[in-house]
């Protein structure tokens, strides 16, 4: 077996990118501050409903979907920035999970009826999967990206679209990304496809990939705060980020957050031009980007010294976000296992 | 100058000079002259002032046509470091004299910078060189210098006024390695062999006319060898699964009753992180040619490092009894750089020295923290003191 040879893409951000990111950070900034995030976690919800206006009003929903039907035919690398940003302010938002999964899917399966409303807002989907299903499965009764009009059930290989379900938020590790249990008696269904399962997949593949953006936007945000942190505080005299011991582990965080970068750009470029390297290249990303994102919050929260343990300090918003990121859509040790699969390096007795 | 007439070009000169008829340094001397040995160098020194990524077009239609090499990893000291400084601070006749044969490999080259006193503080070196009339006289010793054995000429920074603080007081120069007071010792290593030497430097004779850069100011000269030894480490161009990944993966592929649970997690953990270092280098590449200057550069070799010493460790491991096997101790001296031959205990021992050599992963983690991050310097306390009042 010869490996898939890797993709000749640009892994720079271009103007339109630079651009639509600045506007994201823009909203995110106004609408997602970290009081109004913090409260979810007391039960209240003040930052869902507006901060999804807002991604309406920029036409992010439609990002993913083709222009005839209403949205906007841009890219996978256009929906990373907005990920990455959504990382960076460990925001709640249906973006990944109606916008990129659920979208990505209908739109592979040739749907027409149901994303128009997707594109525009007015509704949102999810696709019922076991929140670290990195396959086409039996479906779950509990799932990510709750409440949202539209369930999209896979039953064998045929898929559903369910609407008037009812579903119980639960309490989680990550409420910035709601897990809720579904019950489907009395739900309407009409079938999308039969044919659904290699569909599921790939939009499963395309929710990795661009997950790795999500967790690379956590990763440098934790980067970034724990270094102003460190170059203002002072303990013994000095600023203590000129501490050695401290400033080799900084050294250390940042040449895996550019590393982490550079994987998901590039993950994200192989899905934008449905390169044959794609599937690779998410392996290694997810595999990747969960476990810096996760060690890049942690460092955080040790290196803000008693401040990182406080509810009052985002630290922990986005320790919730980066550990739960780090199961969803599979975990890097099941990114490994597929990667073993796709560069002939087999498990022992496989 | 596009692609099609630099295509053009170096087609004309394979028409003049068949690659198969014409004599291997003349051809070389014919691709120099025609500004084909490295185009992002200026016209009449080999090259022809155009983009440095342009260069890789020219190297593949010359190997497509067989054409004669220079023997890249035998003057890689002098290409990836040498030449780039005598271009930034030579003297038109020094450009003239030195650079040629240096690209055509007529005169192999070496760098004498670290001495057993001063390996990460270079600039507390305490090599001697004395002006007297217009020659300089050098007495000193330098070490880890690969290729000194084969060497026609060196790179060599000196100490030349201890009266200055550390920094201040150094100049560099152009030596000739044939001069009666170079003596050159192998040095060996674990690994049994002697890539590097310890050379001695007695009464050594340095005409004026080869220092390079101003009486002084050898610091700012080294530093622009330095960052080009570290885009030389970390800024190829790589395929997938390269290094040292790829022969562990061959082990893997070929031999199924060695797989186990661990060594594959390790196996799988080491393919991800050089398949990321490739990815990572190949932006890094991208933002140099689109003019961005991008940071991860000090970073990459860092993770080279690393990256080596994981995987060739796990090889030993998976190898397990074959692992033990070591195909020679015998001291031998070699005038190629070679990472990747030999067995698995060999990669193992000389991977070692990838967390050192061109700048310790220590030093480079303050280079990364102080200049990319902005984080405060360490504590000097020798920066403003006369080099002759250090304490040593």
């Amino acid at each position: 077996m010869s490996l898939t040879a890797p993709a000749d893409v640009s892994l720079l951000a271009d103007d339109v990118e630079t651009d639509l990111r600045a506007s994201v950070r823009k909203v995110l900034d106004r609408h997602a501050p970290t009081d109004r995030v913090n409260a979810l976690y007391d039960g209240t919800d003040d930052v869902s409903a507006p901060l999804w206006s807002a991604f309406v009003e920029l036409g992010l929903p439609g990002l993913l979907v083709p222009e005839s039907l209403g949205g906007a035919g841009a890219s996978a690398v256009e929906a990373a920035a907005v990920l990455e940003e959504l990382g960076r302010a460990a925001a709640p938002s249906p973006y990944l999970t109606s916008s990129v999964v659920a979208t990505t899917l209908l739109a592979a399966l040739g749907d027409t009826t149901i994303l128009p409303s997707l594109a525009s807002g007015e509704h949102t989907a999810a696709l019922l999967v076991r929140p670290t299903a990195r396959h086409h499965g039996p479906a779950a009764l509990t799932t990510v990206g709750l409440p949202a009009d539209v369930l999209l059930l896979p039953e064998g290989d045929a898929l559903y679209a369910v609407r008037g379900a009812t579903s119980t938020r639960l309490s989680s590790l990550d409420m910035t990304r709601p897990l809720g249990e579904v019950d489907l008696s009395g739900a309407e269904r009409t079938l999308v496809s039969d044919d659904a399962a290699a569909a599921i997949d790939r939009a499963l593949l395309t929710g990795a990939g661009l997950l790795a953006a999500e967790q690379v936007g956590v990763a440098r945000w934790a980067l970034e705060t724990t270094i102003g942190y460190l170059k203002e505080r002072r303990q013994f005299g000095r600023v203590v980020g000129g501490f050695q011991a401290l400033k080799h582990r900084l050294a250390d965080l940042y040449a895996e957050v550019e590393q982490a970068d550079a994987a998901a750009r590039y993950a994200a470029a192989t899905l934008a031009t449905d390169d044959a390297d794609a599937p690779i290249a998410v392996a290694v990303a997810a595999a990747f980007c969960g476990e810096v994102a996760v060690h890049a919050v942690e460092e955080a929260v040790q290196l803000h010294g008693g401040l990182g343990m406080t509810w009052e300090h985002p630290a922990h918003l986005h320790l919730k976000r980066a550990k739960a990121d780090a199961l969803l859509l599979g975990s890097s040790e099941a990114h490994r296992a597929a990667l073993a699969v796709l560069v002939d390096l087999p498990a022992p007795g496989a | 100058m596009d692609e099609t007439e630099l295509v053009a070009r170096v087609a004309a000169l394979l028409e003049a000079h068949p690659a198969a008829s014409t004599e291997r340094l003349d051809f070389l001397h014919a691709r120099y002259d025609a500004g084909l040995a490295w185009v992002h160098f200026p016209e009449g020194l080999g090259g022809l002032g155009l983009p440095r990524g342009m260069q890789p077009i020219v190297e593949k239609a010359f190997h497509a046509a067989g054409a004669p090499d220079n023997d890249p990893r035998k003057i890689g000291i002098g290409l990836g470091m040498a030449a780039p400084t005598i271009l930034a601070f030579g003297t038109e006749e020094q450009k003239q004299r030195y650079l040629r044969p240096l690209w055509c490999g007529e005169e192999v080259w070496c760098q004498l910078f670290s001495e057993p006193g001063a390996g990460s503080d270079l600039a507390g070196l305490s090599t001697r060189a004395v002006l007297d009339g217009d020659t300089w006289i050098v007495n000193g010793q330098k070490v880890w210098t690969s290729s000194a054995h084969i060497a026609d000429r060196a790179i060599l920074i000196v100490r030349t006024d201890p009266d200055q603080p550390k920094h201040a007081g150094l100049s560099y120069f152009l030596l000739d390695m044939h001069d009666p007071g170079v003596e050159v010792r192998p040095l060996r290593q674990i690994t049994g062999e002697a890539e590097f030497n310890e050379v001695f430097l007695t009464d050594a004779r340095i005409a004026d006319a080869d220092r390079l850069g101003a009486v002084g100011e050898g610091w700012k000269v080294a530093n622009a060898t330095l960052s080009n030894e570290r885009v030389a480490i970390g800024g190829g161009a790589f395929p997938r699964e390269f290094g040292m990944v790829m022969n562990v993966a061959k082990t893997w592929r070929e031999r199924p009753e060695l797989r186990t649970a661990e060594t594959h997690e390790r196996l799988l953990r080491g393919w991800i992180d050089t398949e990321v270092a490739r990815i990572t280098a190949t932006r890094l590449r991208q933002k140099m040619a689109a003019g961005v200057p991008g940071p991860e550069g000090s970073a990459m070799k860092l993770s080279f490092a690393r990256i080596n010493q994981q995987l060739s460790g796990l090889e030993v491991d998976l190898l397990g009894d074959d692992g033990l096997r070591y195909e020679s101790w015998e001291m031998k001296r070699p005038t190629r750089v070679d990472f990747f031959g030999k067995d698995a205990g060999y990669r193992y021992l000389r991977a070692k020295g990838n967390s050192i050599e061109g700048g310790t992963s220590e030093v480079l983690r303050n280079v990364v923290s102080e200049r990319v991050l902005g984080l405060p310097t360490e504590h000097r306390v020798d920066k403003d003191v006369p080099w002759k009042d250090l304490p040593r």
